[in-house]
């Protein structure tokens, strides 16, 4: 699979990433490369293999229903790059 | 001293010979000696070290103090240490102080080890040479203008150097034993689940897997010893029991099954590489280990398939870096879209770039099938050529790289060729197998690793192997000229 | 033509669990902003997710209240898209294999007539934060106290033909779910919010293409809504237009729909297992345990009412409305030993006054037990039901019970023969004219004409007198 300029694009707007006209080409061959190493997967045929998605066979834990975190606003704040009465601020979100 | 073993050393500090504050000073006056041209560390952490020795002092003196007590180790810059920069190797951190501890660190700071500073690595841990870092790449310290591996680069290279006694590192593809084998030191990654992943920064969620970095297999049971276990904050953690791993270090290896995968001895592997990894194994034959050949027959497609999987978590797992909660913010946006383009396309190197957008292509509509799902397939085979292999031995012996370490620059503009640095070492983590790589016969003044592949949770064992070989060998101990 | 509606509800309803699903943070309503937050909420790097118990439990408990079937392997999986409000760039969701399968409610129409209303799944997942428009000299404020609280997403099968058919499918499913104690229904404050799939289709064709409508924060808006969007849709199909499948938002100052342009362009939610979470795997014992303290459901309370306290239909269903409202009659009836008298002051003054003062009967200052007591004095007769129902305004104003009222307000009811006759007597006296009146009368409007005297007699007594020693007494004195 060969990706053109558009699929970066495209791609690139789905992961919210800035890749700049200058750069496109060359990420286009740089992607085509990895896709071409990842397609060397069909030459086995998986019909009926099972996904496997986790490599341990266990089932999710749960945890009890109790409040254990208290309020850190003010130390996750202060790494934060913009805030204003305790709130994130961002470019307005047009609804 | 700098060379002396972690039980040696704690032997020193009980019998009062010295104290954890001058064997920190110790450590931290050579990094300030030799890291100029290593560039192992990101963020020094001198006076929390200091205060924490002399904590730890205070603990041996009282006598209740464990056997990390007082030895100076570092974490790679992925862990997060609260009050401290955690930058994960990348401009997008490189203000981000965590606001708290990941379970790594804090039981390692319970065990009472002191912490020098974070570590070197390639950004989000996304590399094999450590060339990937925004704060510039590591060097060997075996030669100055190789690479150290990646992505615990500034782990490995630092406790070649005797920069610290011990590290610690974490492994998605290979970033652990990799740049041990190339730096000439023990690496070890646990099973996945065997060591908790709470505060370890995200690269791929179901491939990740944090370890240690150590002079031999007999520092890294300690180090693992107070690492492994059970983490409530974790889902994905094991609630397997913890054996005591420097118990079994010393047990006989006779009637030991070491199977040899005959993929991993293709055409690929360096012919002198290939040389010292049967030197080692000639080693084991002679402590009475029975070594057959076995095959893998999937794990030439473990690259291929990591390369969906490992990007395909990573889009998801990098998305929550946006500029707005924590780490970079591009100037001036104009907009939401552009606050999130520029922010991520600024802040992230062209590596992270490339497997975000991999990955996002790979999960996206119509491509998932073809991509994610058939990668996920092929994880099961070959995770199932590792069931049949253990029906057969107890272990999987290898190298752990194709070849010795490589210059500087030499690889870093074709990512493929990159990738397959990685290719002995990938199908450990698709599995969620544990591996060690350990220093066996250098080549051309270049360390060469062997990797171990143990069945799941067999930690011990590992070590066990590991440190029977180093018994009887000394390649673990040499020091790079010059440190 | 004849235009056909196509309905379909998407049901998030927030569980009332303490924490939230996937952190240790509280869930409680109107925090300051990001005090609720913790790191697992804001998406810090490194944190990782484990799933609350409880949002388990509540799922289960669903799945059995409408009949559906429960996964007994659900797998959380990853919606990835960017949002401020959503700070990890993804939300936990469920996609593929959702907790809750295949389940159906049935919903009662205005005219009696019953329906089955189908639901494709029920799946657990994250809520997102706010994001606040106002004061931030045009920037937008973000809030995450929300994030991360849990939500049983409830999807209906496009089985609705008409927006009241909607209200009623979503008064049933908000009904069910406060029943079950999993969420407090508020809509107001957003723990149960509707969005509505709308659709419209000459009859007996196929499917038209759907609006999805958002932002309906109560059923007649839902109704309203609807209403609005399905004329939309026809008038531009009649003048020869195409809907788009858009999103839409409610506006209810304007009572129209709007597109919502922001989220026009195509997603592609990526939606892929969750690697940081396991699939959840339910056993017998854990169902069980669930299930062990599920209360009756509605429409077998509804029955059981009928035939237990010999209710009417309507008022059965007055009855089970609530959860809440059922207990308290129950209890009622407990107290008051008389089913009957128990739903007429249940469906009569008490709703009434709990009306008038816009709260729910939780909130009533009158419980159970204290109505039971004045009840019970009305069975024995010591007060009429007039009294009573004065008996019962001065209970709402405080807090004594019946029985301190009626002592200390001296109103019990004068059932003194002698008495009574006494003030007839009187009655009779002062009255001379009306009682010739009377006694000229014939039968018929002898009957109208016995209201006059009895109400001079109730007056004198202060309404003490028992009305029907009352009456016999004057029929006997005005016949003499």
């Amino acid at each position: 699979m060969s990706l053109q300029r558009s699929d970066v694009e495209n791609i690139a707007h789905l992961a919210r990433l800035a890749v700049n006209d200058v750069e496109l080409d060359a990420v286009a061959a740089d992607l085509s490369t990895i896709l071409q190493l990842v397609e060397q997967m069909n030459v086995v045929d998986t019909t009926g293999v099972v996904p496997m998605a986790h490599p341990l066979q266990m089932s999710q834990r749960l945890r009890p229903d109790e409040v254990s975190e208290t309020d850190q606003r003010d130390r996750f704040q202060t790494i934060a790059p913009a805030t204003e009465k305790g709130l994130y601020l961002v470019p307005k979100v047009i609804e | 001293m700098y060379s002396k073993s972690i039980s040696e050393l704690g032997a020193g500090l009980r019998a009062g010979e010295y104290s954890s504050i001058e064997l920190t000073r110790l450590f931290l006056d050579r990094i300030g000696r030799y890291d100029g041209e290593l560039n192992c560390f990101i963020t020094l952490a001198s006076a929390q070290a200091m205060a924490a020795a002399e904590n730890a002092d205070r603990l041996i003196r009282h006598g209740d103090a464990g056997p990390l007590a007082g030895i100076p180790i570092a974490h790679k810059d992925i862990f997060c240490t609260d009050g401290l920069r955690t930058s994960c190797g990348s401009k997008m951190l490189d203000s981000f102080i965590a606001p708290y501890d990941a379970t790594v660190v804090s039981r390692l700071n319970a065990a009472g080890a002191v912490m020098l500073g974070k570590t070197n690595m390639d950004e989000f841990a996304m590399g094999s040479s450590n060339e990937t870092s925004y704060y510039g790449a590591v060097r060997n310290p075996w030669d100055l203008n190789l690479v150290p591996g990646g992505s615990s680069g500034g782990s490995a290279a630092a406790v070649a150097a005797r920069l610290c006694v011990a590290a610690t590192g974490t492994d998605t593809g290979g970033s652990i034993r990799q740049p041990a084998a190339l730096c000439g030191i023990t690496g070890l990654k646990p099973t996945y689940g065997r060591v908790s992943r709470y505060g370890m920064i995200a690269f791929a969620s179901s491939l990740d897997q944090g370890g240690v970095l150590t002079r031999s297999a007999a520092d890294a049971a300690v180090m693992l010893q107070a690492m492994a276990g059970f983490d409530p904050r974790d889902s994905t953690s094991a609630r397997e029991s913890v054996p005591d791993y420097s118990a079994h270090l010393d047990a006989a290896l006779a009637g030991l099954k070491i199977g040899l995968p005959k993929e991993y001895f293709d055409q690929g592997l360096d012919p002198e590489v290939a040389r010292s990894i049967e030197l080692a194994v000639t080693e084991y034959r002679q402590l009475g280990a029975e070594v057959m050949e076995i095959s893998l027959p999937n794990s030439g497609l473990a690259v291929a398939t990591y390369y969906v999987v490992a990007p395909a978590e990573c889009s998801s797992n990098l998305s929550r870096f946006d500029g707005v909660r924590f780490g970079y913010r591009c100037d001036q946006p104009r907009d939401l879209e552009d606050l999130y383009k520029r922010s991520r396309g600024e802040g992230f190197g062209a590596e992270v770039k490339r497997r975000i957008l991999i990955g996002t292509y790979a999960l996206s509509a119509g491509y998932y099938d073809a991509y994610y799902l058939k990668a996920q397939q092929i994880r099961q085979l070959i995770s199932e050529d590792f069931k049949k292999a253990f029906e057969k031995v107890d272990v999987i012996m290898g190298p752990t790289s194709p070849s010795t370490a490589f210059a500087l620059g030499e690889k870093a503009g074709d990512p493929v060729t990159m990738y397959l640095s990685d290719i002995y070492t990938i199908a450990a983590n698709l599995a969620g197998l544990p591996g060690i790589s350990i220093p066996v016969r250098p080549v051309a003044g270049r360390p060469v690793g062997l990797q171990i592949i143990g069945n799941y949770f067999q930690e011990a064992q590992l070590l066990n192997i590991a440190h029977r070989f180093q018994q009887e060998s000394d390649w673990h101990l040499a020091l790079p000229t010059g440190y | 033509m004849h235009w056909e509606t196509v309905i379909g509800l998407e049901i998030h309803a927030q569980l009332a669990t303490r924490s939230k699903i996937f952190s240790g943070a509280s869930t409680a309503f109107g925090a300051e902003p990001n005090t609720q937050a913790c790191g697992v909420d804001l998406g810090l790097p490194g944190v990782l997710p484990v799933l609350n118990r409880e949002a388990v439990v509540m799922a289960i408990r669903f799945a059995a209240a409408i009949g559906a079937q429960l996964q007994r392997r659900s797998i959380f999986a990853r919606k990835n898209y960017f949002y401020p409000d959503l700070p990890k760039g993804y939300q936990i969701s469920q996609f593929e294999l959702p907790i809750v399968g295949n389940g159906s409610v049935e919903i009662m129409l205005a005219d009696g007539e019953q329906r089955q209303i189908g639901v494709t799944r029920a799946h657990l997942e994250e809520d997102a934060g706010k994001s606040l428009h106002e004061d931030f000299h045009g920037l937008t404020g973000i809030d995450l106290n929300r994030a991360g609280t849990p939500l049983l997403e409830i999807v209906s099968e496009p089985d609705m033909r008409s927006a009241s058919e909607a209200v009623a499918y979503a008064r049933k499913i908000h009904q069910i779910v406060r029943y079950i104690g999993i969420c407090d229904g508020n809509m107001q404050e957003g723990s149960f919010r509707v969005d509505a799939n709308v659709s419209v289709r000459p009859q007996g064709e196929g499917l038209g293409t759907r609006a999805e409508l958002k932002n309906i924060n109560s059923f007649r808006f839902l109704e309203r809504a609807i209403n609005f969007e399905a004329e939309r849709q026809i008038d531009l199909l009649e003048s020869g237009g195409k809907v788009v499948q858009e999103t839409r938002l409610y506006d209810p100052d304007r009572d129209e729909t709007r597109s919502m342009r922001s989220k026009e362009e195509a997603n592609d939610y990526r939606y892929f297992p969750d690697p940081d979470l396991l699939p959840v795997e339910l056993d017998d014992a854990f169902v069980a345990a669930a299930l062990a303290a599920m209360p009756e459901l509605p429409d077998p309370r509804r029955a059981r009412f009928s035939e237990e306290y010999a209710l009417t239909q309507s008022e059965a269903l007055q009855l089970t409305a609530s959860r809440e409202l059922a207990d308290y009659y129950e209890a009622l009836v407990r107290e008051a030993g008389d089913a009957r008298l128990a739903v007429n002051w249940v469906t009569g003054e008490l709703a009434a006054a709990l009306n008038r003062s816009g709260i729910e009967v939780t909130q009533s200052p009158i419980s159970a037990e204290r109505l039971g007591g004045l009840l019970r004095r009305i069975s024995d007769s010591t007060i009429s039901g007039k009294i009573a129902k004065q008996v019962f305004e001065s209970m709402w104003g405080g807090s004594d019970s019946a029985e301190e009222i009626i002592e200390s307000q001296g109103l019990r009811q004068i059932t003194d023969a002698d008495a009574i006759e006494g003030i007839v007597a009187h009655v009779v006296e002062a009255n001379l004219q009306q009682v010739e009146a009377y006694r000229q009368a014939d039968q018929n409007r002898r009957a109208k004409m016995l209201g006059f005297f009895v109400g001079q007699v109730m007056k004198l007594s202060k309404g003490k007198a028992n009305p029907q020693q009352v009456n016999e007494l004057l029929r006997k004195k005005l016949t003499q």
